[in-house]
């Protein structure tokens, strides 16, 4: 097929059609999934972040090795399957939960587990940059464990720790439109059935050019936080 | 009173073992000012968290009021930390909060309520001369402000001791002699008992009344600051007293007597100072060594002189270098 079929008049004006009725509704799903599974897998992976900091031998409540290893390797596996295939393999789970595997909401089961590991290692990259004097005074004013995790390493990497969510929220959009290739909604479903299905090549394109613009949003939000939130820059 | 008792430390590391403490044993009065004094490396910074506990001692015991801090279980350490607290060389503030609630943060801790609290961060803020940083947050301080507030926050939970671990090496010389006269009143007005580890002589000239010499993990000299310094017995703390290698080889004893000068914020700037003694007095002194440093119009730093002439004129000089402010002189 030429360029020139790729986009023809009849082509862009129902990428036209398409984008005044359904992407509205397209862009408000794939912004509640990215939201709503970033906001789970975060939930899921802070904790195993701060466990990776503090479990270690040094550190402030250290684990036993095997379970600290446990959860490094588990971690580790979880990253390593392509996103396309843990999709595939996550759909008993999200039988289980949700009760269906296909739709929008379906989607929120794989882009959770593929999401957590990740957080998980960007909290631990942040909680890593805490410097380790403040802690000591912390311990030497008489902190138990439990307070230093909440009062002092949390808190002094919150901006760290936006701007790590920020690339977690960004990454899960991304996933989240490659979940329209099993069923689920939003902007990416709308590429894929119009773009590739279809040869819509101009419904395709204003679809991604969506995607762009969400993804430039969430990052200026979250820089704009993070910055905004650090007393350290004044 | 604190009773360290034959502590040893060793760390194990894939290098090889270190033996940071070897055998150290000291004794610290109440309303002491302690000073622990050492090159890099002598073992004074394991020394002052083997008194809390942050470093666990591979042998012996340090006892506070009598209990030993070793044996205590976690939870009751904790709570014994509250009156053991400690200021740093780096300041060590929680850089995402403002002042007040780095000072109300050791309270937090402890569960005091938070209006209460505010109260005592306030009071505070006030006694260590910060009463308008309140809502400042550690970036937006100075080197010296900062310590000001770590002090502030060492002393909220009404500690009995404090322990300063090169709490003013990073500060300069102008700065450290205000932070060192603020806690000195501290010491003075709540009577708490300071251990100061530090590198710099001038620190425990200036503050301390009793000093401990650390070198190689073992304590080589202990005891009053004047008696230590004015007759030096171990190597180490001749390093100490005669710096830059400033020794017998170019002052002979029997022909005159030495004397340490030390200028702790002295306005003698642009004061040709052992000029003027030669000239108005007619003592004619030996410079064996000088290290001295000129902040806004104020002397720091310390002289080693030679004295010829007997006693007689030593004590002449003693009495003419003391007539200037903020001048110490010893004879060594």
């Amino acid at each position: 097929m030429g360029f020139e079929n790729m986009f023809t008049p009849e082509k862009f004006e129902k990428a036209w059609q398409v984008f005044l009725e359904e992407m509205p509704f397209a862009v408000w799903e794939t912004f509640y999934v990215t939201i709503l599974s970033t906001f789970i897998a975060l939930l899921l992976g802070l904790p195993l972040g701060v466990l990776l900091v503090t479990g270690e031998k040094n550190g402030i409540l250290p684990l036993p090795k095997w379970l600290l290893n446990t959860i490094n390797v588990v971690i580790n596996l979880l990253r390593s399957v392509p996103f396309l295939i843990l999709m595939i393999m996550v759909i008993p789970l999200s039988r289980a939960i949700v009760g269906t595997s296909v739709g929008t909401v379906a989607t929120i089961v794989p882009l959770v587990c593929a999401a957590f590991p990740f957080v998980a290692r960007l909290v631990e990259s942040s909680l890593r940059e805490v410097n380790p004097n403040i802690i000591e005074a912390a311990q030497s004013m008489g902190a138990s464990p439990l307070q230093i995790i909440v009062k002092v390493m949390i808190p002094e990497s919150v901006p760290s720790l936006i701007s790590n969510t920020t690339i977690a929220v960004t990454t899960v959009l991304g996933y989240s439109a490659m979940s329209g290739a099993i069923g689920g909604g939003g902007l990416g479903q709308i590429a894929i059935n119009y773009g590739y299905y279809r040869y819509q090549y101009p419904t395709m394109v204003v679809a991604v050019i969506l995607l762009i613009i969400m993804v430039q949003i969430f990052q200026s939000v979250g820089t704009h936080l993070s910055v905004r939130l650090d007393k350290r820059l004044k | 009173m604190i009773e360290i008792k034959n502590l040893y430390k060793t760390f194990e590391s894939s290098e090889g073992r270190v033996e940071a403490l070897k055998d150290v044993s000291l004794t610290i009065g109440d309303g002491d000012i302690y000073g622990i004094i050492g090159m890099s490396g002598a073992g004074k910074s394991t020394l002052v968290r083997c008194i809390n506990m942050l470093e666990r001692p591979t042998g012996g015991s340090v006892l506070i009021d009598g209990k030993d801090m070793g044996a205590l279980p976690a939870k009751q350490l904790r709570e014994e930390r509250r009156k053991i607290t400690m200021i740093f060389q780096g300041f060590n503030l929680l850089m995402q909060r403002n002042c007040m609630k780095n000072i109300c943060f050791p309270m937090e801790l402890a569960g005091v309520k938070s209006s209460d609290a505010k109260k005592r961060a306030s009071e505070l803020l006030e006694l260590v001369g910060l009463p308008d940083k309140a809502k400042a947050y550690p970036a937006q301080l100075s080197g010296g402000q900062q310590q000001r507030v770590a002090i502030a926050r060492a002393l909220a939970t009404n500690p009995r001791v404090l322990l300063c671990d090169e709490a003013t090496s990073a500060l300069d010389p102008n700065t450290t002699h205000s932070v060192l006269s603020l806690i000195r009143d501290i010491n003075k007005k709540l009577g708490i008992t300071v251990i100061v580890i530090t590198h710099q002589m001038s620190v425990v000239q200036e503050i301390c009344n009793r000093v401990a010499i650390l070198d190689g993990g073992m304590v080589v000299e202990e005891g009053l600051v004047g008696t230590v310094f004015a007759s030096p017995a171990s190597a180490a703390a001749k390093r100490l007293v005669f710096p830059n290698g400033a020794d017998e080889l170019i002052s002979n004893p029997a022909c005159e007597r030495r004397m340490r000068v030390v200028f702790n914020g002295a306005r003698t700037a642009g004061t040709p100072l052992i000029a003027t003694m030669a000239v108005k007095e007619n003592i004619l002194a030996n410079i064996l060594s000088a290290g001295t440093r000129c902040v806004d119009d104020k002397v720091y730093g310390s002289m080693l002189l030679g004295i010829p002439g007997g006693e007689e004129q030593f004590e002449k000089a003693k009495t003419y270098l003391e007539s200037v402010g903020d001048v110490h002189v010893e004879g060594v």
